[in-house]
């Protein structure tokens, strides 16, 4: 493991995470078209795009999550800090470790709020005992501005919460693993707007510390959390740039039919 | 449009409507009729299957008894101070308990009358007698009064269960015979005890003997050899199959066929295990292990199918959620899918195994069906089995064992309910946790 670190560290003044004309295809069926995409870290880049663009096809290949759907192959290269996570030296579950996921509709496990957020740490050997563990499971929560909520109810199953907790829950859980990147996947579309708002209050300070990828059907919520924009149509990658650049003055037509609603 | 028209209030109904409507609701209230009725029905059914049962089976869950004033002397016994285990077990009981019993009737005196006085007491009661005077050997050398079981024809009289008013060349007991233990009655020497040993005992040619200690230890064992051997491999083919095998041919044609398993005749399975278990592998002809291997064959399909349903009813989401989580797919079925799978594959795995427990054909084809009197203490004795000793009761001649049967039925009914209850147990176990 400590090697693996060592590889991921090199090259940190590079882009975070760097896809180069990565290519996926689910069968005979193709996805992606050349993608390339330099995300820097400590930044919220959100991906825009009408449904079956490809941008939450993309969002799992920086996880490897797509390994797991069956026919579905990939080539090009992603690295993330400089190595490259298709290499057959990479190992998913550690790659896993490094980049969280958080899911479009809250997934929390059915067990309690305390197992659900130190599931990760035990599993990565994070909690050597149980006072180090108490103490990621309440920082985690902290972090997720879940705490003050449940603190009374840790033992209580997750599955109980209301839809906005339980998706902090999915957050802290996450984030209980100390990654260097959170992917998000459509994260509020199951969400009322003042759970909604809480999310991307929180996006806002994770920043600090985490590298975020949001895929959004919402151009509003991109324009609000996202530094940099990625817009996707038919699997291309159309235009990528700073969010504001992206909604006052895109380089594309199709990006500006698509911003002003003229379909998608 | 001009019949709505027509309408002056907004919730008037039209003439066609009404009968329209009635019609509906005549419709409805049929069908309801027969549903109920349906029910009603299966209820009857079972009704009538556990009155049957019940009424003729309780009785054998007692026995009747005969007091006899035994001398118990060194002459009448043939046994001297001290008494040894050795001494006792050379007594002349049965000489003794006879000589005893004809003693309580004056006015016996020839031979035939005798051995049909003999005939009255059970098989058993001379070693009730020795087993009475081992736990009292202060009484040696006393007449004390003993209770020792009645014959089973006196003990279906006793019940009620046999009929006394019918001619007498029709019944197995005398004339003579009825005026003997109707003299006993007087005198207080009839009694009816709770029979323990019905449940204790193995087979017996005497009904009033006869006990179900053998079968229900044999299906013990048989049921406990299946579920160790079908449960861990049920579920882990189930795991496989469900979260590891590629989908192809050839797992399509493994689920078709296993589908095929469990729809095979059970007294296929019973063949098979004769043929294989028996012949090739040679494993203890009519013993709980060979039963538990046969048995298991039918049980596994069941556990797999149920297992494989729970497991794909979880939820994908949680999976992805365990899998983003940087859990390996062995974590993933182990910590996430396999607990949540647990309850639904616990019930499918006990009504596997009470489908084995009823299981008679495949018991008969690999040699548990013979007459076992002795208690197996382990998977590698012979024994007898639940359904197979209702088998070989209800084929018996005598009276004695109709009630047997009966009662070796409801013992099977009260095993299914423990096991049923105990799946509903776990299942509100597991499912507390989440």
């Amino acid at each position: 493991m400590n090697s693996q670190t060592e590889i991921l560290s090199i090259g940190s003044n590079m882009a975070k995470i760097s896809a180069q004309n990565v290519n996926v295809y689910y069968g005979e069926k193709q996805a992606l078209h050349d993608v390339s995409i330099d995300i820097h870290a400590n930044q919220v880049t959100a991906l825009i795009g009408p449904s079956g663009c490809g941008k939450s096809t993309f969002l799992r290949c920086l996880n490897r999550m797509n390994d797991v759907i069956e026919g579905c192959t990939l080539n090009g290269s992603i690295y993330i800090d400089g190595s490259d996570i298709y290499s057959p030296s990479m190992d998913v579950v550690y790659l896993r470790e490094r980049v969280g996921m958080v899911f479009q509709k809250p997934n929390p496990f059915p067990k309690s709020i305390y197992d659900n957020v130190a599931y990760g740490p035990r599993i990565h050997g994070l909690a050597e005992d149980k006072t180090r563990c108490d103490e990621i499971v309440v920082t985690s929560l902290q972090k997720a501005g879940l705490f003050d909520e449940v603190k009374d109810r840790l033992n209580e199953p997750g599955t109980g919460l209301s839809g906005g907790q339980q998706q902090r829950l999915c957050i802290a859980r996450t984030i209980a693993v100390n990654p260097d990147v959170i992917l998000m996947d459509e994260p509020c579309s199951a969400l009322d707007p003042i759970a909604t708002a809480k999310i991307e209050d929180l996006m806002w300070e994770l920043k600090a510390n985490y590298t975020i990828v949001i895929v959004t059907h919402s151009m509003q919520q991109a324009a609000r959390v996202s530094q940099h924009t990625g817009f996707f149509h038919m699997g291309n990658l159309v235009e990528m740039g700073e969010t504001e650049q992206i909604f006052q003055n895109p380089g594309e037509q199709r990006t500006r039919d698509y911003i002003t609603g003229r379909f998608g | 449009m001009t019949k709505r028209a027509s309408h002056t209030g907004g919730l008037q109904i039209s003439e066609t409507a009404k009968a329209r409507l009635k019609k509906r609701y005549r419709a409805e209230k049929r069908f309801r009729f027969f549903g109920i009725a349906a029910i009603c029905c299966g209820a009857l059914a079972l009704l009538t299957l556990l009155t049957t049962v019940f009424s003729s089976g309780t009785s054998a869950f007692f026995r009747t008894e005969l007091s006899v004033d035994v001398e118990m002397s060194s002459e009448s016994l043939g046994i001297d101070l001290p008494l040894t285990e050795e001494a006792l077990q050379s007594g002349k009981y049965k000489k003794a308990l006879r000589t005893s019993f004809y003693a309580q009737f004056p006015g016996v005196s020839q031979r035939r009358d005798k051995r049909a006085l003999a005939k009255m007491l059970s098989a058993g009661a001379a070693l009730q007698l020795q087993a009475w005077l081992s736990e009292n050997p202060d009484k040696f050398g006393e007449t004390a009064s003993v209770w020792v079981l009645a014959a089973s024809d006196i003990d279906q009289i006793h019940k009620g269960n046999a009929p006394r008013d019918i001619e007498e060349k029709r019944r197995k007991v005398t004339d003579q015979q009825l005026a003997w233990y109707d003299t006993l009655v007087e005198q207080g020497r009839v009694r009816t005890t709770f029979n323990w040993a019905f449940f204790s005992n193995g087979d017996s040619r005497s009904p009033e003997l006869a006990g179900i200690g053998s079968a229900i230890m044999g299906s013990f064992y048989a049921l406990l050899v299946c579920f160790l051997l079908s449960f861990p491999l049920g579920v882990a083919a189930a795991i496989y199959l469900e979260e590891f095998a590629p989908k192809n041919r050839l797992t399509d044609i493994i689920e078709a066929n296993i589908n095929n398993l469990a729809a095979v005749p059970s007294i296929i399975f019973g063949l098979m295990g004769l043929a294989i278990i028996l012949n090739v592998f040679g494993l203890p002809r009519g013993t709980p292990l060979v039963g538990g291997v046969v048995l298991s064959l039918m049980t596994l399909p069941t556990i797999i199918i149920a297992c494989r349903a729970s497991i794909k009813a979880v939820p994908p989401s949680i999976r992805q959620a365990a899998l983003a989580m940087g859990a390996s797919p062995v974590q993933t079925v182990l910590h996430h899918v396999l607990p949540l799978a647990m309850p639904g594959t616990l019930t499918g795995t006990i009504v596997g195994l009470a489908q084995a427990l009823g299981e008679t054909a495949p018991l008969l084809m690999i040699g548990m069906v013979a007459f076992v009197v002795s208690v197996p203490g382990s998977p590698l004795d012979p024994s007898a089995a639940l359904p197979v000793q209702v088998y070989l009761w209800a084929e018996s001649a005598e009276r004695g064992f109709v009630e047997k049967t009966a009662a070796a039925i409801m013992v099977i009914l009260a095993f299914l309910v423990v096991m049923n209850l105990i799946a509903v147990i776990l299942r509100a176990r597991f499912e507390r946790k989440w």
